[in-house]
């Protein structure tokens, strides 16, 4: 089993885990944007919701009157993969595979998460999973089938508390060299030194830095939508996601100028210097 | 202008960011040292090899705990030394 899906692999095909430790800091979003990213650049695209009875990937995405099947129709055997994957008419070649609302985190096991993943690598370049807030089982599942692992957290004490935690247990777990996302940053309150930077953050968890996400209301406005930031050309936010999108594809892109939107850049951006 | 203000005066040396860090810095040493139990057990038997080679020590009686009070984590290691050794023959060595 172990080789035939080794066999049929795409050559570049990547397990990419979202992770956060603690819950709300935007795993569910970052996933969704990444994969709306990705895709919409002709990348063939499964995002994996691992949050088993809490599924929320799919009203992210717009898909949830869509379901038919779920992750654990797969792994149980009631439906093929094929079945259960929701294609996105949107983009070509975004799919999802929803979670089941019904049940519980011990529905799927660690080595079935591992076969389902090697499936998935067989038709997709990226497989994204949205792992559950916590570290219990969830979380041990939706990791168990990754390469590797983006941590997201938020400029707080609580989720950077909660991200390095995360990042010991999945080093514990040989997912080695996991990426920080730094979402909702507020940059204005990091000038007033009311926020913990960038730097800062870093200085903390020595972790590598993936991209930094600014604070911003488009994020709700288009998941009220049911569309991905990741599409609107003027956010920022949007700006940001796509920055990461080809980080993930090992371009090198700068950091986002996090001054942006303050007084002096709106000025600047005013008599068109930017 | 309202940032060049506030930076004038020194709102930003005092900003809840600083107080922010060194809570985290302090929780985090809490946190790293708890995750692993092992790691005080191993830090015990390299400490009793090194300390070995100068004195006799009483290894049962041997201690080390991780302090802590507001403002620092210490390590505390209670060793009892029985006796020294007359030949340290690793200074002599190197000396």
């Amino acid at each position: 089993m172990e080789t035939a899906s080794k066999e049929g692999e795409l050559a570049l095909s990547e397990v990419i885990v979202v992770t956060s430790g603690k819950g709300g800091v935007g795993k569910t979003t970052t996933t969704a944007n990444l994969g709306v990213g990705l895709a919409s650049q002709g990348h063939k695209v499964a995002l994996v919701d691992a949050d088993i009875g809490l599924r929320n990937l799919d009203v992210v995405l717009g898909l949830e009157n869509r379901i038919v099947y779920d992750i654990t129709d797969v792994t149980g055997g009631h439906c093929r993969l094929r079945q259960a994957l929701i294609k996105d008419k949107r983009f070509e070649g975004l799919f999802l595979l929803p979670a089941a609302q019904t049940k519980d985190k011990t529905a799927v096991s660690p080595e079935e998460m591992k076969e389902l993943c090697g499936e998935l690598r067989q038709e997709f370049e990226f497989v994204i999973i949205d792992c559950p807030a916590g570290i219990e089982q969830g979380f041990r599942n939706a990791i168990a089938g990754a390469d590797r692992a983006v941590v997201v957290t938020t400029p707080e004490v609580s989720a950077v508390r909660d991200a390095d935690r995360i990042i010991g247990l999945l080093e514990a777990a040989e997912l080695r060299d996991p990426k920080l996302i730094v979402n909702r940053l507020r940059s204005r309150m990091v000038r007033q030194g009311d926020m913990m930077s960038i730097e800062d953050i870093i200085d903390i968890l020595a972790i590598d830095l993936l991209g930094v996400v600014p604070e911003d209301d488009m994020v709700v406005i288009s998941t009220n939508r049911g569309e991905a930031v990741v599409q609107d050309d003027r956010s920022r936010s949007g700006q940001a996601y796509r920055n990461i999108v080809q980080r993930i594809k090992g371009e090198a892109v700068p950091m986002m100028n996090l001054d942006e939107g303050g007084l002096m850049y709106r000025l600047r951006r005013m008599i068109g210097l930017k | 202008m309202l940032d060049f203000l506030s930076r004038m005066f020194g709102r930003e040396a005092n900003g809840s960011k600083n107080i922010a860090k060194e809570r985290l810095r302090l929780v985090l040493v809490h946190d790293r040292a708890s995750v692993s139990p092992q790691l005080l057990q191993t830090l015990k038997v390299e400490l009793i090899q090194v300390i070995s080679h100068y004195m006799d020590i009483d290894e049962e009686a041997l201690e080390v705990t991780l302090d802590s009070n507001e403002n620092q984590v210490a390590l505390v290691a209670s060793i009892p030394v029985k006796g020294m050794k007359r030949t340290t023959r690793s200074l002599a060595g190197s000396i």
